[in-house]
């Protein structure tokens, strides 16, 4: 069998946070009732006239020059021709061979390796409306159109490329979604389609410098049903090419439920989009001094926000990239060290058991109840030795189920720490009265012995003795 | 000349199903439009610069502040079908 190198480039929409749409003021709200964002310019109607949204064209500004684009001096709009009922006027207003922004890239790292992604181009384009079928759109009887959707900002980012296997096309992803977060003008909610991405796949045989027949994966929604999706299709198109067949170009559509690409080749297919100047909208003259003050307004983005957090904070560079890889969970680790300035003790937390109760929950940090201020008060309390760092692990839970305040939480419970000597001694002779056996191999050299002779004061105690004492005590009495 | 390939895949791709005729028809009226357009070429544009726009105009903006929407009953009125608040169209593919 031939050994193949696959070749993906990704094209990325990502719905603008603006007040209105791209070309009208009709609003952008999520989940109105259908029909009822729309106006005479965003239906289509004859005679209208669509005026650029200048905060689109400035959010595309900031997008280009987050991903390290050139911006264009000179830019416009053109008509993209094609029949569809999500598109009322039968063509979408997109930008063809002069886009706003061009030659970027973005740095992305998969296990030890880092690799630069060019992106080709950004442009500004106009959204579909929503169609709602009965069932499948080839079996449904007919269809339903809502146009709140049609007219809202897109920005579309086009991928050099440049990527060789599932695993960086997700990272390439996830830089994205964090950049494009970092900058605000964006929620990238992939599951309320404000991210979008779409797939150009091919394989080629190793060493070759020609690129073999590309297909383009679309509804994939997402991370890990992009990754999962790429998969599919360098098996699928392998699978073509040894059985000596050839990979046609189209367009196939992931289905999540069956794991598979299915082609959606139909008549539609006959792409020939005729694209031309819109000769509604008048061209852009990009002026410069604009273009630096968008660049002066940018906020810090992952990549130097995660060297920050690795030279001022001491972090390991894997919880630097984990805790900027999204603007929520960075801010809310600041947040933490307002409240208490260990920045290793409270990245430990956040990428240990917060990390794993979200996880587990499968909610992102916006849907955590503890709050920032509330977890570094745990952490001052462990600190004053009021409770020990087994009874924090107890009491954050119970702080991330309830969003209680740790010291409620403490005394509701009786879980403060016990540091008294004499109290901790009783427990300790106790033990040791109650397992002589276990002292006889401590003594003979059994370090273990002693871990359980601590684990049993713990049990005694409910976890509350001064673990150290415990241990030093233990020492003491038997040597 | 446009041939009869070239006027059935423009038919396909404006959703018009055209007679043998029609498409001679048109195939032979679109040829004479694509003609006396080509008399351009016969102008020397070395010089002139591409345009992108046949007005003196750049940067026209808008405000990003939300205006009036279309009431739901005048949005839908000159749909040929509706479904409630939704257009209603024929099967797509």
């Amino acid at each position: 069998m031939a050994q193949y190198e696959t070749v993906i480039g990704l094209e990325v929409h990502v719905e603008l946070k603006t007040n209105t749409k791209i070309f009208c003021p009709s609003g952008t709200g999520f989940g109105g009732d259908p029909n009822t964002h729309v106006c005479p310019v965003c239906l289509g109607l004859p005679g209208v006239l669509p005026v650029l949204n200048k905060k689109v064209l400035e959010y595309a500004i900031k997008v280009g020059l987050a991903l390290n684009c050139g911006i264009a001096e000179f830019s416009k709009f053109d008509r993209k021709n094609y029949y569809y009922p999500d598109l009322p006027k039968n063509y979408q207003i997109s930008q063809y061979d002069l886009p706003i922004a061009e030659h970027g890239h973005l740095d992305i790292s998969v296990g030890e390796n880092e690799k630069r992604v060019g992106i080709t181009r950004v442009h500004m384009e106009e959204d579909a409306g929503k169609l709602v079928h009965q069932g499948n759109i080839s079996s449904t009887p007919f269809s339903l159109v809502d146009y709140n959707r049609t007219g809202v900002p897109l920005v579309e980012i086009v991928s050099e490329p440049d990527m060789r296997t599932p695993e960086e096309a997700r990272a390439y992803l996830e830089k994205m979604k964090a950049i494009i977060q970092y900058t605000g003008v964006s929620d990238c909610k992939m599951e309320e389609g404000s991210l979008r991405c779409d797939a150009n796949i091919s394989i080629r045989p190793v060493g070759s410098d020609k690129l073999g027949v590309k297909t383009e994966i679309k509804n994939m929604n997402s991370f890990k049903a992009l990754q999962r999706a790429l998969h599919y299709e360098i098996e699928r198109q392998t699978e073509v090419l040894e059985e000596g067949g050839r990979i046609v170009q189209e367009t196939r559509s992931w289905d999540e439920a069956k794991g598979i690409t299915m082609s959606m080749r139909s008549k539609e297919q006959a792409h020939d989009y005729r694209y031309f100047p819109d000769p509604d909208l008048v061209p852009m003259v990009i002026d410069r001094q604009w273009v630096d003050s968008i660049k002066e307004s940018l906020p810090e983005l992952p990549d130097q926000r995660k060297a920050r957090y690795i030279s001022d904070y001491g972090l390991p560079e894997y919880d630097a990239a984990v805790i900027t890889s999204t603007k929520e969970l960075a801010d809310y680790f600041e947040d933490c060290l307002k409240g208490y300035s260990n920045a290793k003790a409270v990245g430990n937390w956040v990428m240990g058991d917060l990390s794993r109760l979200l996880n587990a929950g499968g909610m992102d940090i916006t849907q955590c109840r503890i709050r920032p201020a509330q977890l570094a008060e745990m952490l001052r309390l462990m600190d004053q030795g009021t409770i020990s760092g087994k009874i924090a692990k107890a009491v954050f839970e119970d702080m991330f189920q309830t969003g209680h305040d740790p010291e409620e939480i403490v005394k509701e419970k009786g879980l403060v720490q016990i540091s008294d000597q004499g109290e901790i001694a009783a427990v300790v002779d106790e033990v040791l009265a109650a397992n002589p056996k276990v002292v006889d191999d401590f003594r003979a050299g059994k370090d273990k012995a002693l871990g359980f002779l601590v684990g049993q004061v713990m049990k005694v105690t409910r976890g509350k003795a001064n673990p150290d004492m415990v241990n030093k005590m233990l020492k003491e009495r038997i040597k | 000349m446009l041939t009869i390939a070239e006027v059935e895949h423009v038919a396909l791709l404006s959703r018009l199903d055209l007679s043998l005729e029609e498409k001679k028809l048109y195939g032979d009226q679109l040829s004479k439009i694509l003609e006396y357009a080509k008399m351009l070429d016969e102008l020397d544009t070395g010089d002139v610069p591409p345009t992108a726009h046949v007005l003196p105009l750049k940067n026209v903006y808008r405000e990003d502040r939300v205006g009036e929407h279309l009431p739901l009953e005048k949005a839908m009125q000159n749909a040929p079908e509706r479904d409630g608040n939704f257009f209603k169209v024929p099967r797509i593919v």
